[in-house]
């Protein structure tokens, strides 16, 4: 378990500088001149704007640029941006509100997609499974931004139940951009959990233990629950890292000061060194989560085994 | 029976109930094609220490007999519209749910073709094991553990004490097969059903667990209702047989009798189509037609669009189950030229 640990993490290294190469390219594609942006309609001498290129190193080829971030990054220097600003404290700055928000949006979308999952698939057919089933297409099929506005005039405007947007209220503040985050993903495993929760009652397994004579209740909670879940947890993987990207929506939306906001600041004005060093926290928390996944996967099911 | 009962009662004492009495069962299952008539009418009856094999073709409705008694039917959209289940004299039908579980597993416990998926995957064989002695009988963990590792001794299984935490996928065939005997077993029960407990093994590993289970049967006096398609298995250990088709028995009767001279035409073509050893080169007799569907039966005799027997009756009038002679039975109407013909 240990050496597999290890292995994956150095499986991530080459996954880290492509992604990070990638973004770093990307932005510097983008056409026009930061440098010169960065003093909007003031006239500065080309001398001083080339102070500040040679600085960033922007006069050298990409290559070279990104070798130069990359060596700073292994020395735990993420740089900084045009006005001076650590890179490392603006993502410090903002990551907590987006982990936040991120950890409640996946809270809702567990207890909320498992509970409405497995009362559908043990309702199979019945009321309870055809509203599910219909209340997830409808969450599924809706653009964020869409639902995100509708919640704000309903719960905010109209019933005053929540705050609209900001931070200004504690955690109730992260309460609705939470579940517009998560309702996409909250559907899905809804849907997932019905089907894996209706296959399993079907599996042999499940019928030896009906045999068994031991009650319904444990027939359920015990033999058929934790075989479903393995595909949901499965899931649930991927997706902490997809909440992370689809929060730059939710933060946009709500006006929460995450990274996805500085995120968005950072590409406008073309700062590579914010960019990609949310993009590499963004990787991070991917080989982290799937990597913590993969272990999670192989507890509950014992035919997994890593070396 | 019993000296200590009254003389003037004596007379009202009934007959001793059989073990397990199986009286008309009927059993559907509404699909969207239609009805399927799974079961149709099946009476038979086991007794302690008896062994009685259910034969018949693929389809044929004898898993869903089993699961019909051990009351693991998939419900909708299989449903029991006629019939009873006595358990010594008790119809089970009858029972409250919490009254019929406890029936399952410590009166009439079952085994299943495939033990690969009959167990589960995620825990442990001892955990399995043990279930029964924690959930049954309120045992501890370290107590169950120890039942566990008594039962594997007992179907058999080498280093049973260092094997107890290992998973389903890490034993063998017949090693997984041994331990659903084993959890069949866990509280004694009175009935055992194997439903086709060797067809998923290679030939050497059937014959053992066929001994297994004729041994485990010896020693506790069980009721063993062996499912099967195998009519070597059957002549060795069966002591009655009952021929299933197209949902109903269509014969039953004691093993040397029906293998001496069978009494229903769909008997015949069953034990005409073994090869036998002392019949090399002599061709494989196979029935011929395809058996009929359950969601529309042929009227009148089921069998009567294969059988040479047939008559003008025979697409008419349903055979009711004659008898033969006493304990055994046949559904056809010609029942007597079928026996002559031999
Ligand atoms: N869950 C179900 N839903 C619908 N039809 C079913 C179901 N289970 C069984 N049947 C039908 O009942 C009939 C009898 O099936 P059964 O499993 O009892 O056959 P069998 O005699 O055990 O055959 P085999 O030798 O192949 O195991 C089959 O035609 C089958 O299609
Ligand atoms: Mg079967």
């Amino acid at each position: 378990m240990g050496r597999y640990v290890i292995r994956r993490l150095i499986q991530a290294i080459p996954v880290f500088l492509g992604a990070t190469f990638l973004i770093y390219a990307a932005v510097f594609a983008i056409p026009g001149d930061p440098v010169r942006a960065l003093f909007g309609e003031r006239q500065v001498a080309e001398s001083t704007l080339n102070a500040i290129r040679e600085d960033f190193n922007l006069n050298d080829p990409l290559l070279v640029q990104y070798g130069k971030y990359i060596q700073g990054v292994f020395q735990g220097d993420l740089g900084r941006n045009f006005r001076g600003r650590p890179v490392w404290d603006i993502i410090t700055s903002a990551f907590p509100v987006t982990l936040r928000l991120a950890v409640t949006a996946f809270s809702i979308e567990i207890v909320i997609g498992l509970i409405a999952g497995v009362f559908a698939g043990l309702g199979r057919g019945r009321f309870i499974d055809n509203l599910v089933r219909v209340s997830t297409i409808f969450l599924v099929s809706i653009p964020v931004f869409v639902l995100g506005y509708t919640a704000q005039l309903l719960f905010g405007v109209e019933l005053r139940l929540l705050p609209i947007a900001g931070l200004r209220d504690g955690w109730l503040s992260y309460v609705m951009p939470g579940f517009v985050l998560a309702a996409g993903s909250m559907a899905y495993i809804t849907r997932l959990a019905r089907t894996s929760l209706v296959e399993n009652l079907h599996a042999d397994y499940v019928r030896t233990a009906t045999a068994k004579g031991l009650p319904r209740s444990r027939v359920i909670g015990r033999h058929t629950l934790r075989n479903s879940l393995i595909p949901v947890i499965t899931y649930l993987g991927f997706n902490l890292g997809e909440l992370m990207v689809g929060a730059i929506v939710t933060e946009g939306v709500f006006n929460l000061p995450g990274i996805g906001r500085a995120t968005f600041q950072a590409v406008l004005a073309q700062e590579n060194s914010v960019v990609v060093g949310v993009v590499t926290i963004l990787v991070m928390v991917f080989i982290v989560s799937t990597l913590l996944v993969d272990l999670l996967y192989a507890v509950l099911d014992p035919r997994i085994r890593y070396e | 029976m019993s000296t200590l009962l009254p003389q003037a009662d004596r007379a009202d004492v009934p007959p001793a109930a059989h073990l397990l009495a199986v009286e008309d069962l009927t059993v559907e299952f509404r699909t969207r094609r239609g009805v399927v008539h799974a079961v149709n009418g099946v009476d038979f009856h086991l007794d302690e220490r008896e062994t009685l094999a259910i034969l018949g073709e693929s389809g044929s409705g004898k898993s869903v007999t089993a699961q019909a008694i051990m009351g693991i039917l998939d419900t909708p959209p299989g449903f029991i519209t006629r019939g009873a289940i006595r358990y010594r004299g008790t119809d089970v039908l009858t029972l409250r749910e919490e009254d019929r579980r406890k029936v399952r597993g410590q009166k009439i416990a079952m085994i299943f073709q495939d033990a690969l998926s009959a167990l589960n995957p995620v825990f442990s064989v001892g955990w399995q094991l043990g279930e029964m002695a924690r959930v049954h009988r309120g045992a501890s963990r370290s107590e169950a553990k120890r039942a566990a590792i008594e039962l594997m001794e007992r179907v058999r299984i080498p280093n049973a004490a260092q094997r107890v935490g290992a998973y389903p996928h890490e034993f063998s065939g017949g090693m997984r097969q041994r331990i659903m005997i084993a959890m069949a077993l866990a509280l004694n029960p009175d009935i055992l059903i194997a439903d086709e407990p060797t067809t998923a093994l290679d030939v050497t590993v059937q014959a053992q667990i066929m001994q297994l289970l004729a041994g485990l049967q010896d020693e506790t006096g069980m009721g063993l209702i062996l499912i099967t398609h195998d009519l070597g298995v059957v002549a060795d250990v069966a002591d009655r047989i009952a021929v299933m088709y197209a949902g109903k028995i269509v014969e039953n009767a004691r093993v040397h009798d029906i293998y001496a001279r069978p009494a229903h035409p769909y008997s015949e073509g069953l034990l005409a189509s073994i090869p036998r050893v002392d019949q090399r080169g002599g061709k494989l007799e196979a029935i011929r037609g395809a058996p009929p569907s359950l969601i529309d039966l042929p009227p009148g005799c089921s069998f009567h669009p294969r059988c040479d027997y047939r008559r003008d009756n025979c697409t008419r009038d349903v055979p009711p189950l004659y008898e033969v002679s006493a304990d055994r039975g046949s559904a056809c109407h010609y029942w007597q030229e079928v026996l002559g013909a031999q």
